[in-house]
């Protein structure tokens, strides 16, 4: 899947997690800049992601994550595994 | 998140609409509270992304929800993990069971200190109930016991943590505790001989429910079945380790919204929400095939095929929810003699015709055949299940009237059992003789209304009823159907005070209240126990606190004998007075000029619709009735 695609996806899903109208996908987004961004939401966030790619992260795999852009990266190294 | 087919999905709703995040935007930029428009957001498959969107929505309609129908209550959470997932979510589920939910977490890892101290925040928020999620770990469960006495010693620790958090409940936050079940381990440490080791933990979590689930039977407390939950969604897929070690978080997030569910299906049953009565279909419902079309010979029914064993499983089911209580009623498009024929003349058929309180077979709508069967059963239409496996049946009726039941059962006779009953619209939190003998009082009820019809004069109809009415006051042996009705009736129940047991046994003590059950006989049979009244003795004036009864024995002039028995008691103790109160709820119009009726002055209203009346004993006489009374004098009169 191109990275395009996959980051196209993840900003549909950062919709329904955070409860949100509308939102400006940017790589550099993390939990600094969406209010609705918190640890409870965050494991929504992944959960959903996991489910919507048919994948499962370890622990070490999303921890130090620090935008959506890493996120994307890490879904598209999975996936291409 | 959760595909349709997925372990985790609630089968028996209909899928959400693709556009929830749109609908939930407009329901929450829109000036009034649309309840309905909500209700039917709730009522489908909603994933837990879905439902904390609308919870979150429904947060901002936060005083208006009250006064929509829905019932209040007010949930304590007290948790030795993470509890947040579910309470940002509970709210939308709770909708669905006609819940207006509030949720207090106890702030993590202080849940223990928040029960046993008094005036905690958890006890100031007064919840109506108290959740108490405990998990193995918390409770020393968590490893193997190789020694039969220690591991013995450490399922009864583990019950006395539970007994003393449950015994603080009623003390400190006076309501009832809802305690859940340990989820066993996915792995064992022998294999399958965990089973035969006593302090295996899968045999230590056993252990422990089965005791738990013993020792809180016929308490005021409810246990909330989670091993159950996670076996039926299996553990494998239950579980989720990363999640554990991450956040303290018990199970997988997709599980959530069944979780939910099966929790608000326990809050309803505490608010007297529970479904009452289950509404079959007959055609491809109870036998495959159609009556009119393919006559006796040619319906699917019985052993021998598959097909037919699927309906006669279905049959099995409703004979089942009918032995513990639940009205069977039919709703068939049918000419009414064809409808008949299988009940009288198929031998393979489980079902018979006394089995049902209603039999409606005609070629109006099923909407309003479901209105006359509540209507003939003195019950509300919420609390109809209806069974059909017509789509475009089952979609009318969710559109005339969405508090109807309506599972989502597909067209798969093999599956109508399990999605019923996954359903869990019957949900119960006790056993009682009443419901043993439910159906066949309600039985006896049709006979007594077909007589009414042939009987023409109300009073000569009354009196040939020859009703005996036993009004004895509070006991032991009553307490628990005492506690059932006060926490049941909605419509003809003039302050709609809920108690717990212990707070009835408290009453029954109490001097200063004179406290009375009252039953009612007749000629059909035995009604049960179908009144409560609680009047507070302040000196020269007693004040009616709690008067409610069965609709099922509304016009039977009953409140008239209960009146008549109370002014005789207060007469003889030299009161002058007898004062009572109407406090309006969404359900109980019904008994609105109740005391006006029974002859009583109104001496107050207020704005809320609230009333006071007055009774001056000087100036009653007790009517002529038509039922004879046969009472106890109170221990304290």
């Amino acid at each position: 899947m191109e990275r395009d695609e996959i980051s196209a996806i993840i900003g549909e899903i950062m919709c329904d997690v955070f409860d949100l109208e509308e939102l400006k996908y940017d790589d550099a987004l993390s939990a600094d800049d969406i209010e609705e961004w918190d640890s409870l939401s965050h494991i929504r966030f992944i959960v959903s992601i996991e489910k919507r790619f048919g994948l499962v992260f370890s622990s070490a795999e999303i921890e130090h994550l620090q935008n959506v852009g890493e996120m994307v990266d890490a879904v598209k190294q999975k996936l291409s595994k | 998140m959760a595909r349709p087919d997925s372990a985790f999905s609630l089968s028996w709703l209909p899928a959400p609409p693709d556009n929830v995040r749109a609908i939930v935007r407009a329901l929450k930029g829109s000036a009034a509270f649309d309840a309905k428009a909500f209700r039917g957001l709730a009522l489908t498959d909603l994933d837990v992304n879905q439902l904390e969107s609308v919870s979150r929505a429904l947060s901002v309609f936060e005083g208006e929800s009250e006064k929509s129908g829905l019932a209040p209550f007010k949930l304590a959470i007290a948790a030795s993990h993470t509890m947040e997932m579910a309470s940002k979510t509970l709210p939308a589920t709770a909708l669905r069971h006609a819940l207006h939910l509030k949720v207090h977490c106890a702030s993590y890892g202080q849940a223990a200190q928040q029960l046993l101290e008094q005036g905690s925040d958890l006890a100031r928020a007064r919840p109506d109930a108290v959740l108490l999620a405990f998990d193995r770990h918390s409770l020393g469960l968590d490893r193997a016991r190789l020694d039969n006495l220690q591991a013995e010693t450490a399922i009864e620790e583990a019950l006395g943590v539970i007994a003393s958090l449950v015994a603080a409940c009623h003390r400190n936050v006076g309501a009832p505790a809802i305690v859940q079940t340990l989820v066993p381990p996915q792995e064992s440490l022998f294999g399958s001989f965990d089973a035969s080791i006593a302090g295996s933990v899968r045999a230590m979590t056993i252990e422990f429910n089965a005791k738990l689930a013993r020792r809180l039977r016929d308490g005021p407390d409810a246990v909330f079945d989670v091993a159950h939950l996670a076996a039926i969604v299996g553990l494998q897929q239950w579980q989720a380790p990363r999640l554990w070690y991450d956040a303290k978080i018990p199970f997988a997030v997709e599980a959530i919204a069944l979780y939910n569910d099966h929790l608000c299906r326990i809050l309803a049953a505490l608010r007297g929400l529970a479904r009452k009565c289950l509404v079959l279909d007959l055609d491809n419902t109870l036998w495959g095939g159609v009556i009119g079309d393919d006559g006796l010979e040619g319906i699917r029914i019985g052993q021998g095929c598959g097909t037919g064993e699927a309906f006669l499983a279905i049959q099995a089911m409703a004979l089942e929810l009918r032995q513990r209580g639940i009205l069977l009623a039919v709703s068939s498009k049918n000419d009414e003699p064809n409808a008949r024929l299988p009940f009288y003349h198929h031998a393979e058929m489980l079902l018979r015709e006394t089995h049902f309180s209603v039999f409606q077979a005609n070629w109006d709508d099923k909407a309003s055949n479901l209105v006359t069967i509540a209507r003939t059963l003195n019950i509300g239409t919420e609390a109809l299940v209806f069974l059909d496996d017509n789509p475009a049946e089952r979609e009318q009726v969710r559109q005339s009237l969405p508090e109807v039941a309506v599972p989502e059962v597909g067209d798969n006779p093999s599956e109508y059992v399990r999605t019923l009953m996954q359903a869990g619209y019957f949900e119960a939190l006790a056993f009682a003789e009443e419901d043993r003998r439910r159906a066949d009082m309600y039985g006896a009820n049709l006979e007594r209304s077909a007589f009414r019809q042939q009987a023409g004069d109300l009073a000569e109809y009354l009196r040939s009823l020859e009703m005996v009415c036993t009004i004895v006051p509070f006991d032991d042996a009553g307490r628990s159907r005492i506690a059932q009705l006060i926490n049941k009736s909605n419509q003809f129940n003039l302050t709609t005070r809920r108690r717990t047991e212990a707070e009835v046994q408290a009453i029954a003590c109490d001097p200063g209240k004179l406290a009375l059950q009252i039953r009612l006989a007749d000629r059909f049979g035995d009604n049960g126990m179908i009144c409560i009244v609680i009047f507070d003795r302040l000196g020269d004036l007693w004040h009616c606190d709690t008067w409610l009864m069965s609709c099922r024995v509304l016009g039977r002039r009953v409140e008239e004998a209960v009146l008549a028995h109370v002014a005789k008691i207060a007469r003889a103790a030299g009161v002058g007075r007898l004062t009572g109160e109407y406090i309006p709820s969404a359900k109980n119009a019904l008994v609105r000029d109740h005391f006006a009726k029974l002859g009583f002055v109104l001496i107050n209203a207020l704005p809320d619709g609230t009333t006071h009346w007055e009774l001056e004993l000087a100036h009653y006489t007790s009517p002529d009735l038509p039922i004879k009374v046969a009472a106890a004098m109170p221990a304290h009169g």
